[in-house]
């Protein structure tokens, strides 16, 4: 089996110190493939985003190793890191974190940037990026004046806006109606299928954990095997099968 | 991220709160502008002396007195009575009325020209001549410069005074030159002009002397310059007549040394003389403490500025901290793309940087305006007899330095907020609410 991209081995995180010390995270392991949709699943407070930021790099874990394609993520130099964060990893954010004041492209086209892409490619790439989620028309407004549903959409187009191997996305239907989350479902599911993107996705939403190849259930810091079925595994290998 | 787009950044988050950007940027153009005035004044009045005395003329010449120290010490008191030492000066022959000066009398002046060094000694007087004319078009009165033989003229036409000629020359104002019947500065060069003057019985008799060169007015004194022989000789008239021993004293004396002296040698000899008694100054000393009461002026013009650059500072640090604390979550989000600590700290210092510009930058451009405007009305107005003098001058690498200073100012202030935003975890600052 090839070196899976992210793997965590008895990962914890705590928060605060001496009688305010928290356990978020008591160790959890698990090994992502390239080209895998996980779903990491949950009761709120349970840990779920604690363990997407590790597995993100925006984290340290205070326990634990965290192999990144096979290397020790404490090894990886700063300058290594912020690449992986920039080039490899694109964030969802659940609460968005788009500049309110500037544009759509703008917000866009911030990793670009970050990176050193020169403005007319950078512009290229965002404005093909918002076309992919059909907001094109909306690139030259300001971002406070989108609806929740096109923020929704413009954060995905920031995530995948530099080719990204890995999609991370803080419950990415979270806040929008039913018929405006299955749209944002599809798009990532697409980009999983069409460009073979490794999707990360913690969610409430049990259908959207479904339709993911692997469910990942946390409880109280912990993974919960009893639920974390490898059945699924089987059911999910047969649907990516189908669509290979 | 390309330094260029961190500028570009950085300038437009300056301006995404205009009013506190606008307030740290008044804080800075005051103190700005004070310092582009100040600097200017220093530039404006120096480069007016150093025209006027340009190329120092005697530069082998020291002004001697006795010191005060010799006589009295501010701890003793007075020191007693001597009858047989001159004590005061009389008038004419180089005293200022109502001042008691220890003299100079002929038996100094052999000491003086007995110090090693010292070539020779001349004793300075002070002529009054009564009235000036030319051409029988009517007499006027006439001031002496008394330093005319020490400093080079600014000159309007003709050419400098000459102490080593035997004829009597004299260097006219240009404000002389109408009343007298001049038609310019050209036409009076070459001419004679008569000079009356009284003798100590109280009889008037008159000198002939050449015009040599016609001068602008300087600050160093205004008024006709005189050469060595036309001194002399009035000097000669005015003490004719007059009973042997009421003129043998002189307030100070000009001593002459080889010209081609070192500081050191100078100093030498200024020491020499010292250890005798003697106060000694050179032209350049003379000028010298004349700067550094200006300078000393313009430095504390310049501390005022410093002091309000500093409290200006103290704006800038407090504008970036509360732009790093509104901004936190975009830091944390930039972070979290992949943008290192040093790029978010480049990103503030030179948002600091951008805002000390702004202020500075304007400051001066202000300052520059105000100053030549206000410096052009003087000029016209009550500096309007002194030819020449701008008060308020701008020297282009000054101005480059006080925005530069300014500048680093802001950078240093930066560096506080800079770092804070530098440091912090992708995730505390997303957290942050
Ligand atoms: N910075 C922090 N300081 C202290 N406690 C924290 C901090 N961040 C998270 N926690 C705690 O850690 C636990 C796990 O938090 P986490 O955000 O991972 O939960 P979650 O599973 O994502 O919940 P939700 O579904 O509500 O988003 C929670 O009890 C939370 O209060
Ligand atoms: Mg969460």
């Amino acid at each position: 089996m090839s070196v899976p991209v992210l793997s965590a081995q008895n990962i914890g995180k705590s928060y605060g110190s001496g009688a305010n010390r928290f356990d978020a995270l008591k160790g959890v392991s698990l090994d992502i493939q390239a080209g895998e949709s996980v779903a990491i699943v949950g009761k709120s407070g349970s840990g779920k985003s604690t363990l997407m930021h590790l597995l993100a790099l925006l984290d340290d874990p205070d326990s634990g190793t965290l192999l990144v394609e096979g290397t020790d993520a404490r090894k990886l130099r700063g300058k290594e890191v912020n690449r992986l964060r920039n080039q490899d990893f694109g964030f969802v954010f659940q609460q968005f974190f788009l500049t309110a004041n500037a544009t759509v492209l703008d917000n866009v086209v911030l990793p670009l940037k970050i990176a050193g892409v020169p403005p007319r490619e950078r512009k290229a790439r965002g404005m093909a990026a918002l076309e992919q989620l059909e907001l094109a028309d909306k690139a030259k407004n300001k971002a406070i004046n989108l609806s929740g549903g096109q923020k929704q959409r413009a954060v995905i187009a920031r995530a995948l806006v530099n080719n990204p191997k890995v999609i991370f996305a803080d419950e990415p239907t979270g806040n929008l109606d039913t018929a405006t989350g299955a749209v944002v479902e599809d798009i990532l599911f697409a980009l999983n299928k069409d460009k073979g993107i490794t999707l990360i996705i913690v969610t409430h939403d049990i259908e959207l954990a479904a339709r993911c190849d692997r469910q990942i259930f946390i409880r109280d810091g912990l993974e919960d095997t009893t639920e974390s079925g490898a059945p699924r595994k089987r059911h999910a290998g047969a649907h990516a099968g189908a669509h290979a | 991220m390309k330094f260029i787009d961190i500028v570009k950044t950085a300038i437009a988050n300056s301006f995404r709160s205009k009013l506190r950007t606008g307030l740290t940027v008044i804080a800075i153009f005051i103190g700005a502008f004070t310092l582009t005035i100040t600097s200017g004044i220093g530039t404006g009045v120096t480069s007016y002396i150093d025209t006027q005395v340009s190329a120092i003329g005697a530069a082998d010449v020291l002004t001697v007195s006795k010191s005060a120290d010799s006589t009295s010490s501010t701890t003793d008191g007075p020191a007693a009575y001597d009858p047989t030492k001159a004590t005061t000066v009389s008038l004419g022959n180089g005293s200022r009325p109502g001042t008691t000066i220890q003299a100079l009398t002929a038996k100094d002046l052999t000491k003086i020209e007995k110090t090693p060094g010292i070539l020779g000694v001349d004793p300075s007087v002070r002529v009054t001549p009564d009235y000036i004319e030319y051409d029988g078009k009517g007499k006027f009165e006439i001031i002496v410069n008394a330093t005319a033989t020490l400093t080079k003229a600014d000159l309007a036409a003709g050419s400098q005074l000459s102490n080593a000629s035997t004829t009597d020359q004299i260097l006219l104002p240009t404000t002389y030159l109408k009343n007298l019947g001049f038609t310019n500065a050209k036409a009076a060069v070459g001419q004679t002009v008569s000079i009356g003057i009284t003798d100590y019985t109280g009889a008037q008799q008159e000198v002939k002397a050449t015009v040599v060169g016609v001068q602008n007015e300087t600050i160093l004194g205004v008024g006709a310059g005189l050469n060595q022989a036309l001194t002399d000789t009035l000097h000669a008239i005015e003490v004719t007549g007059a009973p042997a021993g009421a003129t043998d004293s002189y307030a100070t004396a000009t001593a002459h040394f080889d010209v081609a002296s070192t500081p050191a040698e100078i100093t030498t000899i200024k020491d020499d003389l010292a250890k005798q008694g003697y106060a000694s100054q050179t032209v350049a000393d003379q000028i010298g403490s004349f700067q550094t009461v200006i300078n000393v002026i313009i430095g504390v013009l310049n501390s005022f500025a410093v002091i309000a650059l500093i409290a200006a500072g103290f704006g800038i640090i407090n504008t970036l901290l509360m732009s790093v604390q509104e901004r936190t979550r975009e830091i944390g989000l930039m972070k979290a793309m992949g943008m290192n600590g040093g790029r978010v700290y480049t990103l503030f210092s030179t948002e600091a940087v951008f805002i000390g510009f702004l202020g500075s930058a304007l400051g001066a451009l202000a300052a520059v305006g105000v100053g030549s405007l206000v410096s052009n009305i003087l000029a016209n107005g009550v500096f309007s007899a002194l030819p020449g003098l701008q008060v308020v001058q701008f020297a282009p690498s000054s101005i480059a330095i006080i925005i530069g200073v300014v500048m680093l100012i802001a950078f240093l202030a930066g560096t506080l907020p800079a770092r804070a935003a530098a440091r912090q975890n992708p995730i505390d600052a997303l957290r942050y609410e």
